[in-house]
């Protein structure tokens, strides 16, 4: 009974100087926690008392197996304590090179720096990679290892609602020896929608969880019985019962995670999308648009006030909460399917989603105050009912005035710049991405005019020329010139391809000076290949290069297995569709990989398709006849 | 000290129950066997069309508009706790498949905390009160609500697993747990009773109904908050007098005729708040000295809740439902003092004796 007697070592909790519980609330926890001891040690009296031979044998099977997947699960896991020793949380490493997921709650606290402790008791120095502060998440990279111990990606779409998971982390930053606490429950909710604090911290189509998400669990991970991680645990719903879990939690879903994951490994601060029309739900449960920016990617393809919403990014759409789950896990700049109707007709379309902030906006909210998780949220329309809300878990707030010089090799992975949360990182998947198709292809020497002659499909001989000046073609309908000058905003040649030469010209800038010519140039992320029928293709998520010159902005979608460049879009100006290049069978011209299909697309229509049968690339314009 | 111990008592149960538990070699775990790590997904995917979202009065000073329910009839009975939520005009019960219903309210049993609603449906999916599911000590259970008024529209409800602690009477104290119910309760381990969870659906692994959500119940003297759910056997009974009628409520004027010798409140002693409201609250606003009411033990700011059984929500309702009264009946007063339901009978005083404190 000496269990019972002994109080619980709450002075090791007090001693943590980074959790910021008023006193009252450590009173509140020793009282539960008093009163679960109790019923520990009656409970396990209770369980001596059967003999183990009558435990049924799946029971003890279920056990080993759950021990056995938790202690393997245990050992991905990150306590997070900020450079310094301000603040802290959790998190969870996902590759073996060291790439770790975390909220963004809590690593804004702690800056660009921080240690990370694991199970087996190493402390490694982390830097911060990537960050999404509407989505609460923060992508880091330990350093020391090329073999940490990862957690292995679930599926979160096929998680059900009673469903066994577990979260392991860092509760009240218990976790001074590394050993995270690990604690088990189910899935009470799944396409959960948890409103925003202002902008920010927005939990879209999350995992509700009853296993218990403490303050210092944030950013840890969610795992499902088999141990896979279906999500990174960040919210709470709490109220007047202190700052401790009540049995509802909240899990940012793993597959929202993958959709940002490209984006936040290329150093970004990662906004999210708007589909540029708010929505409404009907009495008779339909979806309509309430209201549409003209200027919009969505009016453009034909969404009009009225139109009932069908479906949004494959899912059927019947509730606001339902669209707002699927505006949430997409990042901005990605294109979705939408389906909808009016008049009892049917429409299917493509929408490229604008951001939730312009780039200063978001800039400035996150140089300003932080969003203060202790704050409520400010009233949102809708059919949730505005209180209730939960909160994210709140990190005691970063004051490092002494804050001590960051480790060496954190400053070697870390380039501070305007608009991005690590820019080095930015730097080393561009070079990446840059390198794969210099593989298939170094056209550096070809400094002088480039020529091809072909077919425009149903249409007769096509001819294009494309030089460091600017770029001509010879099509059954003229012959049309581009000379490129200080901006290509009106180049807009031929007329109805939204800008064909002026896409051919910059697409030649690129494989000639490289990325540090072009203009300027940047890895955006990942971004899925739809809005063209390559069977198979639409699953994958491929690399994207995204540039300004001349004024336009282009961008470059390179697929990571193949290296090879498949879509070009041009941008003639920002409130208009893009010129879409599609490049196909790539064939061998001199040791060098060419396109020997091109499908140019403006719009909802169709260009043009071209057969590229005979390229001849000069090495300087002397060269040239 | 003395408020301490009622404090502690629910521990002291609950450990007492467990030790007897650990001394009683009888208890056998086969018969929980296997709870290998299958999911609960079947079992919730039947119980949650079972489920209702209850939306009503509400929205200020920390009370959510919301509550959840249960549905215990095919043709659209819905139970739920007895609460502000109700006490309005406009309820309106979301079924799980996401169609909104404006529901009556058609009783309600405030020593019980339960009320009844209907909806105008058919064809609904429910549980049988009528064969009760029971549980004791260590029951894995499920507990259904939407609490927090998380889920909307055709979203499903939470659901949150645990066991139960003990079955046993809840201890009520004013100033303990401050609530009107004091009978058998399921004391759970698991965090179920939150901000608009009351009124759930509590089960067994199967999907059974064991009972419904209670409110939130805080102990105000350590902070602490109780999980519990009413068991069905102790509603059943209730539910079904409502169902048959015995408390359906009367229209406000049905037209029946007045007795001359109808029962008025100033002829108890009461003198009422000023009716000013469409719906004035019926509070107490005085009592005559030497009157049936102060000899009762009446006082000012008294909420009369109950007449007969009949839930009366305003003054004029108080005054339609005493007037179908005789005088020389007794008549069963039910009032809200606080947070204490007191019950009191009396009977008026007699025509000609009255005690010339009357205007």
């Amino acid at each position: 009974m000496n269990g019972v007697a002994r109080s619980i070592p709450v002075a090791e909790l007090v001693s943590v100087p980074t959790v910021s519980l008023p006193r009252s609330e450590f009173s509140r926890i020793r009282l539960r926690s008093g009163f679960l001891r109790l019923v520990v040690v009656f409970g396990a009296l209770l369980g001596a008392t059967p003999s183990p031979a009558q435990v049924h044998e799946s029971v003890l099977q279920a056990e080993s197996q759950r021990v056995a997947v938790m202690a393997k699960a245990r050992e991905a896991a990150i306590a997070i304590f900020a450079n310094g020793g301000q603040g802290g949380g959790s998190g969870v490493v996902i590759s073996p090179d060291g790439y770790a997921l975390s909220n963004f709650h809590v690593t804004k606290p702690a800056g660009d720096a921080m240690k990370c402790g694991m199970a087996h008791g190493a402390l490694y120095d982390a830097v911060i990679v990537g960050i999404d502060p509407v989505g609460d998440l923060a992508l880091l990279k330990l350093f020391g290892r090329d073999d940490f111990p990862h957690a292995e990606l679930g599926d979160s779409d096929q998680v059900r609602v009673g469903d066994w998971a577990f979260a392991v982390g860092n509760p009240f930053l218990l976790a001074t020896d590394f050993q995270p606490t690990v604690t088990y429950g189910i899935i009470s909710g799944v396409h959960r929608y948890q409103y925003p604090s202002g902008t920010l911290l927005e939990y879209a189509d999350c995992l509700q969880t009853d296993a218990s998400i403490n303050p210092g669990n944030s950013g840890g991970p969610l795992f499902d019985s088999q141990g896979r991680l279906i999500g990174i645990n960040g919210r709470g719903s709490f109220e007047k019962r202190g700052r401790v879990n009540v049995g509802v939690g909240y899990a940012i879903s793993i597959n929202q995670i993958k959709n940002f994951l490209g984006c936040l490994r290329a150093g970004r601060i990662v906004d999210h999308a708007t589909l540029g029309a708010r929505v409404a739900s009907q009495d008779d449960g339909r979806v309509i648009v309430a209201d549409i920016v003209e200027s919009s990617d969505a009016y453009r393809r034909g969404l009009r006030y009225g139109d009932e919403i069908v479906s949004f990014g494959g899912r059927p759409i019947r509730t606001v909460n339902a669209f707002k789950n699927v505006l949430g896990i997409f990042p901005k700049g990605w294109r979705v399917p939408v389906v909808f109707r009016r008049k009892g007709q049917t429409f299917e379309t493509l929408v490229r989603l604008a951001g939730v902030h312009g780039t200063e906006e978001l800039l400035q909210k996150l140089g300003g105050k932080s969003p203060d998780p202790d704050q409520p949220p400010p009233p949102q329309p809708g059919d949730q009912p505005p209180d209730g809300q939960p909160r994210p878990m709140p990190m005691p707030p970063s004051a490092m005035p002494n804050a001590p010089p960051l480790p060496e090799i954190v400053q070697q992975h870390l380039e501070p710049r305007r608009g991005y949360a690590n820019y080095y990182f930015n730097k080393l998947n561009r070079g990446r991405v840059w390198n794969q198709l210099v593989a298939r292809g170094d056209f550096a020497e070809f400094a002088g005019p480039w020529r091809v002659k072909g077919e425009w499909l149903g249409a007769g001989e096509a001819e294009f020329g494309i030089s460091s000046d600017g770029a001509m073609c010879a099509l059954p309908g003229g012959m049309l010139t581009l000379t490129a000058g200080d901006s290509l905003s009106d180049a807009t040649d031929p007329p109805a391809s939204g800008g064909l030469l002026a896409a051919l010209y910059l697409w030649r800038r690129l494989l000639v000076g490289g990325p540090d010519q072009f203009g300027s140039l940047d890895y955006f992320g990942t971004a899925p290949f739809i809005g063209h029928d390559v069977p198979g293709r639409q699953e994958d998520l491929l690399d994207v290069l995204i540039g300004t010159s001349g004024g336009v902005e282009c961008q470059f979608v390179v697929d990571p297995a193949s290296g090879r460049l498949l879509l070009l879009e041009v941008f003639l100006r920002s409130d208009d569709d893009p010129c879409e290049l599609y490049f196909f069978d790539y064939r061998e011209h001199e040791g060098r990989e060419l396109p020997g299909k091109l499908e140019v697309r403006y719009g909802d229509g169709l260009y043009g398709v071209f057969k590229l049968t005979d390229w001849t690339l000069h090495k300087t314009a002397e060269d040239a006849p | 000290m003395r408020r301490n111990d009622c404090g502690l008592r629910i521990t002291g149960l609950i450990l007492a129950t467990l030790a007897l538990t650990c001394a009683c070699p009888a208890i056998t775990r086969s018969a929980d066997a296997p709870f290998a790590a299958a999911s609960f997904a079947g079992v919730i995917q039947e119980v949650q069309p079972k489920i209702v979202k209850i939306y009503g009065a509400g929205g200020f000073r920390g009370l959510e508009p919301y509550q959840s329910g249960f549905l215990v009839s095919a043709e659209g009975h819905a139970l739920t706790v007895w609460s502000y939520v109700l006490d309005t005009d406009f309820i309106t019960v979301t079924l799980d498949d996401g169609r909104k219903f404006e529901a009556k309210l058609l009783g309600a049993d405030p020593r019980l905390e339960l009320a009844l609603l209907k909806i105008d449906a058919d064809g609904l999916p429910y549980f049988d009160m009528a064969s009760p599911s029971t549980a004791a000590t260590g029951t894995r259970v499920l507990a259904f609500s939407n609490l927090f008024g998380v889920a909307a529209g055709d979203e499903p409800s939470s659901v949150l697993h645990g066991s139960v602690a003990i079955k046993s009477q809840l201890e009520a104290r004013r100033g303990v747990f401050e609530t009107p119910y004091r009978g058998p309760a399921y004391i759970l381990d698991a965090m179920t009773n939150n901000p608009g969870a009351a009124g759930g659906a509590l089960t067994d692994r199967q999907g059974r109904l064991l009972g419904m959500l209670g409110k939130e119940l805080r102990n105000s003297l350590n902070n602490t908050w109780l999980n519990y759910a009413v068991p069905v056997e102790e509603m059943s009974a209730t539910v079904a007098e409502i169902r048959s009628g015995k408390f359906v409520e009367r229209p406000a004027d049905s037209g029946a005729v007045k007795s001359e010798h109808a029962l008025r409140a100033d002829l108890l002693g009461l003198v009422l708040v000023p009716d000013v409201l469409e719906r004035t609250p019926p509070f107490v606003d005085r009592v005559r000295g030497g009157s049936p009411a102060a000899v009762a033990g009446l006082r000012a700011d008294d909420l009369l809740l109950f007449v007969n059984g009949q839930l009366v929500q305003s003054v004029k309702a108080l005054s339609a439902e005493l007037a179908r009264i005789d005088r020389a009946d007794k008549v069963q007063l039910t009032v809200l003092r606080g947070q204490e339901l007191i019950s009191i009978e009396l009977l008026a005083q007699p025509e000609g004796n009255d005690i010339g404190d009357r205007r």
